[in-house]
């Protein structure tokens, strides 16, 4: 017996240390990322492209960040914060002992100018010497997108290690959006020097160091050793972003063990990945969403409700996600992501059912199609991350439409007059696709955004309903999550009850990688934070 | 034959004034605006004005043509919208690639292609000649998308033998000096470096080399039978001069003059035209670069990179013309 309780206990032992073993983050090596194209720049106010992001994401850091695998919000370079009871002034308590990578200080001077130089008037106040702010060399794209000037009234040191924002609205997304990219803080030293040349040699307090960048080939960075968190990684001594733009040959270095992680693979080469023994997918449900919109602007999309319920019964969307999403998605009910707080649950989705598109058809009054002209169905001439292949979604759905009497036939541009064009709402667009990846984790970024056509002439979809529009007023005004995910839960059934869009699906991003590569972890955002990962 | 340089020479600005007027014509009839795809689907009305406006997209045609002449003057080719910088500094770090890229393409195929040629008209209706000749139609016929991914497969996949892309291995450093790696690698002496652009640019090179290679070898055959046939290479014969001899310095001096004609033009579009190349071996040349400029509507990029391309076919066409009167001084330059 006691023989055999040893040997059990040896196994145990055994098996423990194994597990300890293989979990143990190792020091050193270099991670090769393999991408489709290269960063624009490298300056985190003026970028607007993944590719940008993803080197900036380890090389800046924010006020405050984003948890792994979520966008609920942590502490970052802000310990902690304070919220003023009437939701306009935001105080910041900055992290202590933190230095840029060009030895810089952190405080709340270098706050004031990372934000401060983003405003298109500046009323910002230091509590040192400070630095002069630059005039801007061209406008903050995600700064002004997402409408921080009419926000943010006035920034101010007020200690070395304290920063009050003041706000002009109460805006709840406010947070949210200073995690994001756009504002990351920089070393005011850094940019002073030669601000037209910072996006090239970019200094932030993130965990890996900008050392070269070789156009249209590779950046290299390299581990921060003075990293302030001491806690987790970097583990990586060198990490390098390797440019290949062709998808095969990217999955081919893969293979080939040449690149650690390869970025947006051909869909028909998962499988092949799934197979290959030195392998493994890393997937994560995309924060993104792609809909079918209607020409809302004139009739008889605008005031037939039927008509549009009729077509969202026509679209078998499944066959869509099981066959040109290959699997890599889910069909969508709402029109926020599920992983998203706030999502509505209690929403059925239009299911698939040809029968009933029939009959709202009748009652919309256009029997069988009789009385409406040949439809045009915008498709997308290019593939984004909410929708692979738009020509071959739109083709599968002219034969959903097809078999309920409604004839279409599909329309495309390249891909800067498409959005052009259908921002105009033309009188030739009877349908459109299009999507939408979240920037920051808060439903008004998807609801809002793209759905209040009495907010902006610029939103997509020109809905134009009253409730609807207070309900998103409320959503901005009100600080309390609680509360607002009753909003805009309401919302989303309101959405469901007038069929303003059709929400098509969901994609799911999956990326293989080495089996070497460990806890790295895909972002909804779409950052790729290489802190805590390691090489085994 | 100075005089002819220069005037030559000279004749490059018509040309390049022609090449920008068109390109300037056919950015005002394609429908695309730089400002949108620069913002996508973020973009609103306020953003967008703000944008053109910055880029001095709101000015008409002809007022931002008279801008890009002016700068041109001054050999500022502006910045490009994208990635606000220099033009002349973009095209500074990627031709190098481009054009290493093409030397060492354009030095396979005339080698091979001209001994093949060669010997396929010496050799006319034997084997060789339907063999190699065969090889050349393939040659020209593979897709050079296709060809790449093949020898990436077969040679570095599986033999091991190449990298598969890019050109210069992750764990290698070489002192960048003049963007030509070959060169920087020799001027400082970095042998390892050396070797490895050398093992990076192999398969890219003969990848691009094999149209080149078929159209110069069918071309070295056709002249040489032609040149062949000629009454002075019987009289050549018949004083007793060997084969060898009558063929390489007898034929071969009027065989090539059609062939340097056909070497000039490839060799001008591939300092161009080598996108194909470029995107499958993750080669950051300025093919894919300019490729990127059209497709994201970028007018600095199209108008700088074309330019310099167009300067550069124009310059190889020189040298082209210089050549024949060298080769065959009964070509006098008028």
């Amino acid at each position: 017996m006691i023989k055999k309780i040893v040997v059990l206990l040896g196994i145990f032992i055994f098996l423990a240390c194994g597990i300890a073993l293989a979990d143990n983050p190792k020091m050193g090596g270099m991670l090769v990322f393999g991408r489709g194209g290269d960063s624009v720049g490298l300056d985190p106010a003026y970028e607007t492209d993944g590719n940008s992001f993803m080197v900036c994401d380890n090389i800046f850091e924010g006020l405050v960040f984003y948890k792994d695998e979520s966008t609920a919000l942590e502490p970052g370079l802000a310990t902690s914060w304070d919220i003023s009871t009437d939701g306009k002034t935001y105080t910041f308590h900055l992290r202590k002992g933190v230095r840029f990578h060009d030895g810089t200080a952190f405080n709340a001077d270098a706050v004031v100018f990372s934000i401060g130089r983003m405003m298109k008037e500046p009323n910002v106040k230091f509590m040192g010497k400070g630095w002069k702010i630059p005039k801007q060399e061209r406008p903050p794209e995600y700064w002004q997108m997402m409408e921080m000037d009419g926000t943010i009234g006035s920034i101010e040191a007020t200690g070395e290690y304290t920063v009050v924002f003041k706000l002009k609205r109460v805006e709840a997304p406010t947070l949210n959006n200073l995690g994001m990219d756009f504002a990351d803080m920089i070393s005011p030293t850094a940019f002073t020097k030669n601000p037209k040349e910072f996006l090239r040699n970019p200094v932030g307090t993130g965990p890996y160091k900008f050392v070269k960048w070789i156009r249209d080939d590779r950046i290299i960075l390299e581990k921060n050793k003075d990293y302030w968190d001491t806690s987790g990684g970097p583990y990586l001594d060198k990490v390098v972003f390797r440019a290949i733009p062709e998808n095969s040959v990217r999955f081919l270095e893969l293979k080939g063990g040449n690149i650690h992680i390869c970025q947006f693979p051909n869909p028909a080469d998962l499988p092949l990945a799934r197979k290959d023994p030195n392998l493994k997918i890393i997937s994560q449900p995309g924060m993104n969403i792609g809909y079918l919109g209607f020409g809302l602007t004139k009739e008889p999309w605008k005031s037939n409700v039927h008509l549009r319920r009729a077509v969202a019964h026509a679209i078998n969307r499944k066959a869509i996600v099981d066959n040109i999403y290959h699997g890599m998605g889910e069909v969508a009910r709402n029109c926020i992501p599920p992983t998203m707080w706030g999502y509505n649950t209690d929403v059925p989705g239009y299911k698939y059912d040809p029968e009933l598109a029939k009959q709202e058809l009748a009652k919309a009054g256009f029997p069988e199609g009789k009385g409406l002209h040949e439809l045009t169905l915008w498709s997308m001439p290019v593939p984004r991350p909410y929708n692979p292949e738009g020509l071959k979604v739109g083709i599968a759905m002219l034969g959903d439409l097809a078999k309920i009497g409604l004839k279409a036939r599909i329309v495309s541009y390249d891909w800067g007059t498409y959005l052009k064009r259908q921002r105009d709402q033309p009188s030739d667009m009877d349908f459109f696709q299009l999507g939408w990846t979240g920037d920051n984790g808060d439903p008004d970024n998807f609801l809002a955004v793209l759905f209040d056509g009495l907010a902006s002439p610029s939103i997509r979809t020109q809905w134009k309903n009253e409730t609807y529009h207070a309900l998103m007023l409320d959503g901005k005004k009100t600080v309390d999550q609680a509360k607002r995910t009753a909003i805009y839960k309401k919302a989303q059934q309101l959405m469901y009850d007038e069929v303003p869009v059709i929400p098509i699906a969901h994609s799911t991003v999956m990326w293989p990688a080495v089996k070497k590569v460990a806890n790295f972890k895909l972002h909804p955002t779409g950052s790729v934070r290489l802190k805590n990962v390691w090489l085994k | 034959m100075l005089s002819f340089i220069i005037r030559r020479t000279l004749s490059i600005i018509p040309t390049l004034l022609g090449v920008s007027i068109v390109i300037f014509l056919m950015l005002a009839i394609t429908p695309g605006d730089p400002a949108e795809l620069l913002l996508g689907e973020r973009a609103t009305e306020e953003t967008l004005e703000n944008m053109r406006e910055h880029l001095g997209l709101n000015e008409p045609l002809y007022v931002q043509y008279g801008m890009f002449l002016k700068r041109l003057i001054k050999f500022d080719l502006g910045e490009t919208i994208w990635t606000r910088q220099k033009v002349w500094d973009e095209i500074k770090q990627r031709y190098p690639a481009t054009i290493e890229l093409s030397v060492a393409a354009m030095f396979l195929s005339c080698f091979f292609g001209i001994i093949l040629g060669i010997i396929s008209a010496t050799k006319q209706y034997s084997w060789f000649d339907y063999m190699s000749m065969i090889a050349s139609l393939i040659g020209v016929s593979i897709p050079v998308f296709w060809l790449g991914l093949v020898l990436m497969l077969v040679f570095s996949l599986y033999l091991g033998w190449f990298p598969m892309s890019g050109r210069l291995g992750v764990d290698v450093d070489i002192e960048i000096i003049t963007n030509f790696y070959v060169l920087d690698a020799i001027l400082t002496r970095n042998w390892a470096g050396l070797r490895d652009v050398i093992w990076h640019l192999t398969l890219p090179a003969v990848a691009l080399s094999t149209i080149p290679l078929a159209i110069i070898a069918r071309m070295t055959r056709s002249s040489m039978l032609e040149v062949l046939r000629q009454d002075y290479i019987k009289t050549a014969k018949a004083k007793g001069l060997g084969q060898t001899k009558v063929v390489l310095k007898h034929a071969l001096r009027n065989g090539l003059i059609p062939v340097i004609t056909v070497i000039g033009l490839q060799f001008g579009i591939m300092l161009g035209a080598a996108i194909l190349t470029e995107t499958v071996f993750a080669w950051p040349g300025v093919g894919k670069w300019i490729f990127d400029g059209v497709v994201k509507r970028d007018y600095m990029v199209i108008q700088g990179g074309t330019m310099i391309v167009a300067s550069c076919f124009v310059i190889v066409n020189l040298v082209v013309d210089v050549l024949y009167a060298v080769i065959n001084p009964r070509i006098s330059v008028k």
